[in-house]
């Protein structure tokens, strides 16, 4: 690892006030998990890390507006055990339990979970792909079974974060920081496409620190579940994984969140097996026929066509765990 | 260790008593002794290079104080500049538990963990668990179960059982297979290491 200059500031303003014009320079430093393990890959080269891990303003789980606000640096191991957020958003805990191993969530932050580069062994590996710069995303006629099946291309990334399609499912807002202006972005339009942003996955500026993740409580009559499928039974990045949230009134659904993990370049939102279950009995027929709707549409690469009906089972057992 | 990496600073050891009464910290951490955020020390930069800092943090009950360059992974702190060569260098990626430390009571891989973020932290490893000749409870259960083959996973493993016990004292054995997931043991003597984890829990009742 490259050696770099360091600091520690304690106010968010001082924070924001290191951050450069331009990405990859200057960088933000929370958990490390992701960052740390770049840097000595040398995928990243920041001249200076800029420490807010432990930034007070970034801290802790606290009651907001209809729901909860999210310290943009609270551990994952404090949201998977947190009582409010097992009450009030039990899809995010749930979400949260499943990231990586204890020690892991030991460490890492839910601002950084939402952050996090892809896991692409061709970006992982320096290839001068989309991700670095380049004009080429190796993944096409090379090694993609663990690549995008939905709105792949030009880089056909899946976008690794558990926690991101809890949040999207659960309608969060993110917060925003230059230390002097502050923004709130919904969460789904946090996170950006290839085709906008074949470089990035999401919207920060170099200047732009994640301060906090409004949660709004799951409605009235609502139940969720996370459901993450691996290579290994314990932990891993997900092959696929769903966020799915289904309010029912009489037992006929009102309203259904269904959000796709490991399978597309963002938190994929799968409108078409929502707008199945709108209006119906959750049952057997119609938990199939939302899994089939989620992967309308799905292209397969040469060797992941296996994620299409993997990610139909998974949607298909997720709605009928809530039935 | 390359030039830069050496100590520049008094290499001799500060040793601080940090218990009142100049215990050593075994098994003491408790959550109301974790600092908060707002009370933690602030690594201090070197006044000739920005990419060097003053180091201080509390190791098994010693207070150490330590230039060292930022680069500086906590692992490569507690056995190069501690010579504390109980945690191991396994995968270097936050992947197999082999380095795990505990740290303000959560057990962390100290391969992915900076020492200048460490700074302010109460750090245990495996040298800080035994009473002079008198193992720790954990210590003596792995021994009891043989929870090991070659042994280089095994201070990561007892290190996360310290932790894991210390917040749930009574596990069910689920329970104890997922705390114990994060470190992995290549003897797969996984069988033995669960069995160990359960006595342990039994022993520290006692």
């Amino acid at each position: 690892m490259h050696n770099f200059a360091y600091i520690r500031p304690t106010t968010l303003r001082d924070a924001a006030a290191q951050l450069g014009k331009e990405h990859g320079k200057v960088m933000l430093l929370a958990g490390g998990t992701d960052l740390l393990g770049e840097m000595k890959d040398d995928l990243r080269v920041p001249e200076k890390l800029v420490a807010i891990r432990q930034l007070r303003e970034l801290q802790g789980i606290r009651p907001g507006r209809g729901g909860l606000r999210i310290g943009a640096a609270t551990l994952l191991s404090d949201i998977a055990e947190s009582a409010p957020v097992r009450e009030q958003a039990p899809l995010l805990a749930m979400a949260a339990e499943t990231v990586g191993t204890p020690q892991i969530r030991n460490m890492a932050t839910i601002g950084g979970n939402l952050c996090q580069r892809p896991r692409c062994w061709y970006y992982r590996n320096n290839y001068p792909c989309f991700k670095h710069g380049g004009s080429v995303c190796y993944s096409v006629t090379g090694e993609n079974e663990y690549h995008a099946i939905l709105e792949g291309g030009p880089s056909y990334i899946v976008h690794p974060s558990d926690t991101a399609p809890a949040l999207v499912a659960l309608g969060a807002t993110v917060r925003i920081s230059t230390g002097g202006r502050e923004r709130g972005v919904p969460i789904e339009k946090f996170f950006v496409g290839p085709r906008q942003d074949p470089a990035r996955e999401n919207i920060l500026q170099p200047n732009e620190i994640l301060t906090e993740i409004e949660v709004p409580s799951a409605p009235a009559g609502s139940k969720a579940v996370y459901v993450k499928e691996m290579v290994r039974e314990v932990w891993d990045f997900a092959l696929c994984s769903v966020a799915a949230m289904v309010t029912t009134s009489g037992g006929i659904v009102g309203d259904a969140r269904i959000v796709l993990g490991g399978v597309a370049p963002f938190p994929y939102r799968a409108l078409k097996a929502e707008a199945v279950l709108k209006g119906r009995r959750l049952d057997e027929a119609a938990a199939a026929a939302a899994g089939a709707a989620a992967v309308d549409g799905a292209r397969p690469l040469s060797k992941n066509a296996y994620k299409v009906p993997l990610t139909q089972a998974v949607v298909t057992r997720a709605l009928l765990s809530l039935a | 260790m390359a030039d830069e990496d050496r100590d520049h600073s008094d290499l001799s050891v500060t040793r601080r008593a940090f218990l009142k009464g100049g215990a050593l910290a075994t098994g003491a951490l408790s959550s109301t002794l974790i600092p908060t955020p707002a009370d933690a020390q602030l690594p201090v930069a070197t006044e000739s290079d920005p990419r060097r800092s003053v180091v201080e943090m509390t190791v098994n009950g010693v207070a150490y104080r330590k230039e060292v360059p930022n680069r500086t992974t906590l692992l490569q702190f507690l056995r190069e500049h501690l010579t504390l060569t109980g945690a191991k260098m396994g995968c270097d990626r936050a992947q197999c538990g082999a380095c795990t430390v505990v740290v303000n009571g959560r057990n962390v891989y100290s391969c992915t963990t900076l020492a200048v973020e460490a700074t302010g932290a109460e750090v245990l490893t495996i040298e800080g668990l035994a009473k002079g000749d008198a193992l720790h409870p954990i210590q003596q259960a792995f021994i009891q179960h043989s929870g090991f083959q070659c042994g280089f996973c095994t201070s990561g493993q007892i290190m996360t059982t310290k932790a894991f016990l210390d917040r749930v004292p009574r596990p069910t054995e689920d329970e104890a297979r997922r705390a114990m997931s994060g470190n992995l043991c290549r003897c797969a003597a996984y069988k033995r290491i669960l069995e160990s984890v359960m006595t342990a829990s039994r022993l520290m009742q006692a």
